[in-house]
């Protein structure tokens, strides 16, 4: 937990303020009952009014002072857990950001959103609890208790009692629940479960007909998960009840002892009312101190998940040393992949064999295969997502490894497979890489992508809002935007990972056409699986189970790779001398 | 994908004074939620009230218990002040009294959570089982507009929140109401004037209370909303987070970050201050309550007007009184919010269902249908408020005979999958008619009318249970041979072999386990087995290695002979097999015919085919 520790480490001065504080208030507190037994015996059977005025006084001196302190308290409380909820997220948010492709994908980008919005807000939750119960029971407790000692050294066995009776009240409910609630939470998964399993099945449960045994299958966990909670909920209705009961009793218990005792002169009477008042205050502070230790795993579950991420150190560091290269903004851009093996962290087999290729600038560089042949893989390395396990990537002769990160990216425009759009604009989408960007290179930039039509007619044409996750453009639209925001850049190198996938095929084409045009000096790399998509290219990089097969021209390959053959009559039709017939007629 | 919806925390302890103070969501139509809420209630009639006599039984026990233990003290104390000794015998008789009405207190009140539990699980098992059956009557239009993140928060949030409310709150208003009401009276019992003194400070804590719950609802909606923009800013950067990396945006995500996470400390830090000084305050008050009844309690007593077991009493009743008062006070807030939510659990079940089945007998039987689909003059746009409704399909008109193989081709968005849609009925037309062998599909109940056909699509559902039960989906009993038959024609059953428990392989949440190839030969093995005679085939296959999209062409091949196929298709080879070609555009079909008869045409087609080899 070392590195949650060191986040609450500035505030320890401010906790111990406040720890100070709740010792005050409670101790403060336990001085009330004092001050009540003595308005009753020295005031009220001995028939002092002054004493009772002043001592109500006092009182209330005293209660406004607990007040205060509490006040106090709350303020420096609050202070403490706003302020180190919001360093926790901020540490969780930069080391994420550090992260790379590895790291990402050890937890899952699900799992890191929860860990560092749920778990932070259950440690937020529950630390404010842990804080104020961890300083006042133990305070409250040990205070009423040595009061209550003092008070009547001969009633303090009915504390005991109490104290025992609710231990194996809170032991039974926690031994019967426990394991229940690990139920409850794996039924409520389950039911879960199977909604969002009916919900994206709709169309083949309704083809299929099978109504009836989905709501069936509902209805068996409907089932089970109402009587387990009618279980729990009952368990606990007994719980309180059974709590004031305890100190009911215990009251009497007292009332009882301390009867005899009053009539053996050894017990003024508003001394027993006090003692009953402490032994409450005893009791309630045990009730409390349980509470803590029932609530302290919930919050170390998610501290132990926010520890895991914030541990981790990332493979590829992406911080920029001093030593480190920058190769300027319109270099060349010739791009060398030299004998490039590359495994998963923790794969057992490598998925990229001992590829080589150059890619010379001004030209179409395409990597083509069947899913599962490494293209996004192979691609992702040039950004350095990943780091090649063997061999070396260059750029006009520098090894990537050897530029600063910030350097490396900036020299590429990279445009995923699916369409990603931040919300915001249209505008803040394509400024995304430099908000310096003015509108001129930004309409260029949406000419060619061919997405300049549609964005004018959105009637705030650049300033169109685009919602979370760009729902609200159609898949092509946010295609055509990733590819206009990577455009925008001006970058020497260029890097389509099967980015026209969404595009009809006269759109791909027309953008093709634009691209050739326009980027003629660039190096560009383009992921596909449509051959049409690739045919021009200068060089078609041929991938089959992570090896290179093939690499040419479209004519040289369909001669000379049967892979590439086979992945082209799929969709084009072979005359039977093996010579590719375009169907003209 | 965004990442999981963040729900507020649940689970018991979680809540408290600061959890009920946060602002509730305004419902629409407050009263008339609560009447059919008041409706499910009703079949608890009985239950109900008997725990109501439950709950005024436990409380008058506990509110007349300080009174008895009073007059206990008073023995006590009268012993003392007259000087004789201690009458045992009369003490004993009002503990043992006493014995009996704290226990009986204790048992009602767990007899009225035991009630109440019983009845909040059954309705919010009642609730579950209604949503989860309308699920299936609810036409598809209603999800095309709805995230399933919706759908399932009505199930469990909303349902959630009415069964705490159910559970705890309603008692918790029963017995608080009835505590100060039996309070107040035993107070007025004992002593008019006393009763007068330590109501005097019942408007200081109401007034206090309303200053704290309205000065912090601005901070808690503020809460909510910078928290909302923190976890959405923190769930698009690091699920987009090779494109922050790819475009260096990293600080720009950083300063936007920082921007409302201090928003959000700032405003977390002044509601959590503003709620936790509530209870402080409300102590402090009842603290001067406390004091005020001894100075008045002692006058009195030293007037004798009053004995010091009643002001045992008092003193008792006094620190009973404030906190009903501060629980009561937010009630209104969570009736708000139980009302909200079960208004939108209601706007599901009242939603508009599908048109049902017709009553008579089915004019055809799925298994001797021959395969003769006619689409007459078909025309569809999706249900809408607009006007005039943008039509997806104009005038489709088409006829296919029996075991032809139809290749429906075009853009995207020409209308490809609404035409399998429409021919499952899961939308209803808005003009012309669909025939089967001559007979409408409306006039065929939906489950004989899906029986005719067999699909097979871009998305291969599977769900978490068995490989058995998954190729199964489609029959009522299907036996392992022929199952085992269907997985071979779909060239599976070697693979299925292969694995530890073979058919009774458990495929996991989302099939995770299996690549997408082997999902689509599964789905194709449920096809064959399914055995229907029309054929819906949504080709893309591009997801896939050579080698498997070769064994899932052969298996196509192999389902689509002698059978009325539909093909959305994306590969050449399909398109040029097939029997007749629909090219969509726009809604419409606008060309028909055999792959050689549509380039001879010289339009769209060609235009499409050739745009290929630019």
């Amino acid at each position: 937990m070392k590195r949650i520790a060191k986040i609450y480490v500035p505030h320890i001065p401010t906790i111990l303020l406040t720890g100070g504080l709740i010792v005050i208030q409670a101790l403060l507190q336990l001085e009330l009952p004092k001050f009540m037994a003595q308005i009753i015996d020295q005031g009220i059977i001995t028939g002092n009014l002054s004493l009772i005025y002043g001592t109500g006084a006092t009182m209330l001196l005293l209660s406004f002072l607990v007040c205060l302190a509490a006040v106090l308290v709350s303020y420096l409380g609050a202070r403490i857990s706003s302020r180190s909820a919001a360093t926790l997220r901020s540490s969780i948010f930069d080391q994420v950001t550090r992260f790379g492709n590895a790291e990402i994908e050890h937890f899952g980008p699900s799992s890191l959103i929860t860990r560092a919005t749920n778990d932070v807000l259950q440690i937020q939750n529950t630390s404010l609890m842990l804080l104020r119960m961890g300083f006042f029971a133990p305070a409250m407790g040990i205070g009423a208790l040595v009061m209550a000692i003092r008070t009547n050294r001969d009633l303090t066995w009915t504390i005991a009692v109490a104290l025992a009776a609710l231990l194996v009240l809170i032991l039974v409910s926690v031994f019967l629940s426990l394991p229940r609630f690990r139920i409850l939470q794996k039924l409520m998964d389950r039911l879960n479960l199977i909604v969002n399993e009916r919900l994206s099945g709709l169309l083949v449960i309704r083809a299929f007909h099978r109504e009836s045994s989905e709501e069936k299958r509902f209805d068996n966990a409907n089932l089970d998960l109402m009587k387990t909670n009618l279980f729990v909920s009952r368990l606990m209705s007994f719980l309180m009840p059974g709590m004031t009961l305890i100190m009911s009793y215990g009251s009497l218990l007292v009332v009882w002892a301390g009867a005899a005792l009053i009539q053996q002169d050894r017990l003024a009477i508003g001394d027993m009312m006090a003692f009953i008042q402490y032994a409450m205050h005893v009791v309630m502070s045990f009730l409390f101190l349980t509470m803590f230790f029932i609530m302290l795993p919930r919050a170390m579950v998610s501290a132990q998940r926010v520890q895991e991420v914030l541990s981790m150190e990332p493979r590829i560091s992406e911080i920029c040393a001093e030593e480190q290269r920058n190769l300027p903004l319109n270099t060349a851009g010739e791009v060398v992949f030299d004998k490039v093996c590359f495994r998963y962290p923790d794969a057992e087999e490598d998925v990229l064999h001992h590829i080589s290729f150059r890619a010379k600038p001004g030209t179409w560089t395409a990597i083509v295969g069947g899913t599962g042949s490494g293209k996004s893989t192979l691609i992702n390395l040039l950004p350095r997502f990943y780091d090649v396990t063997q061999g070396s990537i260059s750029i006009d002769g520098v090894n990537i490894r050897e530029l600063c990160h910030e350097n490396l990216r900036n020299l590429m425009g990279y445009v995923p497979q699916k369409g990603v759009l931040f919300s915001g604009t249209i505008q803040s989408n394509l400024t995304f890489a430099n908000p310096e960007l003015e509108e001129e290179s930004l309409i260029q930039a949406l000419k060619l992508s061919q997405a300049y039509d549609f964005v004018q007619e959105k009637p705030e044409g650049l300033a169109t809002s685009i919602s979370q996750g760009g729902t609200n453009v159609s898949g092509g639209q946010r295609q055509r935007l990733s590819i206009a925001r990577a455009l925008a850049k001006k970058a020497p190198i260029y890097i389509f990972d099967d980015s026209f996938s969404a595009l009809d095929f006269q759109t791909e084409a027309d953008l093709r056409k634009a691209m050739l045009k326009a980027l003629c000096d660039k190096t560009i790399f383009v992921v596909a699986q449509r051959i049409s998509t690739v045919k021009d290219a200068q060089q078609i990089i041929v991938l089959d189970e992570g090896k290179v097969v093939g690499i040419g021209t479209h004519s040289q390959l369909i001669a000379t790779c049967p892979v590439y053959r086979e992945l082209a009559a799929s969709q084009l039709q072979l005359s039977p001398k093996g010579d590719e017939d375009y169907g003209r007629t | 994908m965004a990442g999981p919806k963040i729900r507020p925390g649940r689970g018991p302890g979680s809540g408290g004074p600061a959890a009920a103070m946060m602002p509730g969501e305004k419902p629409k139509n407050f009263h008339s939620t609560l009447r059919t809420l008041g409706r499910y209630l009703k079949p608890y009639r009985c239950k109900l009230i008997v725990a109501s006599i439950a709950a005024l039984l436990s409380v008058a026990f506990s509110v007349v218990s300080p009174w008895i233990l009073g007059m206990a003290t008073d023995v006590v104390a009268d012993s003392l002040l007259t000087d004789s000794p201690l009458d045992f015998n009369r003490l004993g008789q009002f503990m043992g009294f006493l014995l009996l009405l704290y226990g009986l207190s204790t048992l009602f009140s767990t007899w009225l959570g035991f009630l109440m539990a019983g009845v909040a699980q059954r309705i919010s098992y009642q609730l579950r089982k209604e949503l989860s059956e309308k699920l299936n009557r609810l036409p598809l239009s209603y999800f095309d507009h709805r995230t399933h993140g919706e759908i399932l928060s009505r199930i469990t949030n909303d349902v959630d929140t009415v069964n705490t409310t159910l559970n705890q709150t309603l008692s918790q208003i029963v017995t608080n109401g009835i505590t100060i009401l039996g309070v107040f009276a035993l107070m007025v019992i004992i002593s008019p004037l006393m009763t007068l003194i330590a109501l005097m400070t019942i408007p200081l804590s109401l007034w206090v209370i309303r200053q704290i719950v309205g000065k912090s609802q601005k901070h808690f909606k503020d809460n909510q909303r910078f928290l909302g923009e923190v976890n959405g800013h923190i769930e698009e950067m690091f699920s987009g987070h090779i494109i922050v990396k790819a475009f260096n945006g990293e600080k720009q995500s950083k300063d936007t970050f920082e921007k409302w996470n201090q928003q959000l400390a700032r405003a977390g830090e002044k509601s959590q201050f503003l709620s936790g000084t509530m209870m402080p305050l409300i102590n402090m008050i009842g603290n001067l309550g406390f004091v005020l009844v001894c100075v008045a309690g002692g006058a009195l007593a030293l007037q004798g007007r009053i004995t010091i077991g009643s002001i045992q009493a008092f003193i008792q009743y006094i620190r009973t009184f404030n906190h009903p008062i501060a629980q009561l006070a937010n009630v209104a807030n969570v009736l708000q919010s139980t009302a909200a939510a079960a208004e939108r659990i209601f706007e599901v079940l009242n939603e508009k269902e599908e048109a049902p089945d017709p009553t008579e007998d089915s004019p055809i039987q799925p298994k001797q249908v021959r395969g003769e689909i006619t689409f007459d003059h078909v025309s569809f746009h999706y249900p809408t408020q607009e006007e005039p409704p943008q039509p997806l399909i104009k005038d489709f008109h088409f006829v296919a005979k029996p075991g032809q193989r139809v290749a429906i081709v075009g853009p995207t968005g020409a209308g490809k999958t609404t035409i399998v849609k429409l021919l499952l009925r899961f939308y209803e037309l808005t003009g012309g008619r669909i025939l089967v062998d001559g007979v409408d599909i409306t006039t065929l109940p939906k489950k004989e009318l899906r029986s005719i056909f067999s699909m097979v699509l871009q998305d291969n559902w599977l769900f978490s249970g068995t490989v058995q039960e998954n190729i199964g989906y489609g029959c009522a009993n299907p036996s392992p041979q022929a199952i085992e038959e269907a997985a071979r024609q779909a060239h599976i059953h070697h693979f299925i072999k292969t694995q530890p428990s073979g058919y009774e392989m458990v495929i996991q949440e989302e099939a995770g386990n299996l690549s997408q190839g082997q999902k689509q030969l599964l789905t194709l093995a449920r096809a064959f087995l399914a055995d229907a005679p029309v054929l819906i085939l949504d080709e893309a296959t591009s997801s896939v290695d050579t080698r498997t999209e070769a064994q899932i062409q052969k298996a196509m091949a192999q389902l689509m002979e002698g059978r009325t196929s539909f093909i959305i298709a994306h590969r050449l080879s399909t398109i040029m097999d097939a029997d007749v070609i629909l090219v969509m555009k726009d809604g419409d079909v606008i060309e028909k015919g055999t792959h050689q008869e549509l380039l001879a045409q010289g339009g769209f087609y060609k235009t499409l085919y050739e745009s290929q080899y630019e």
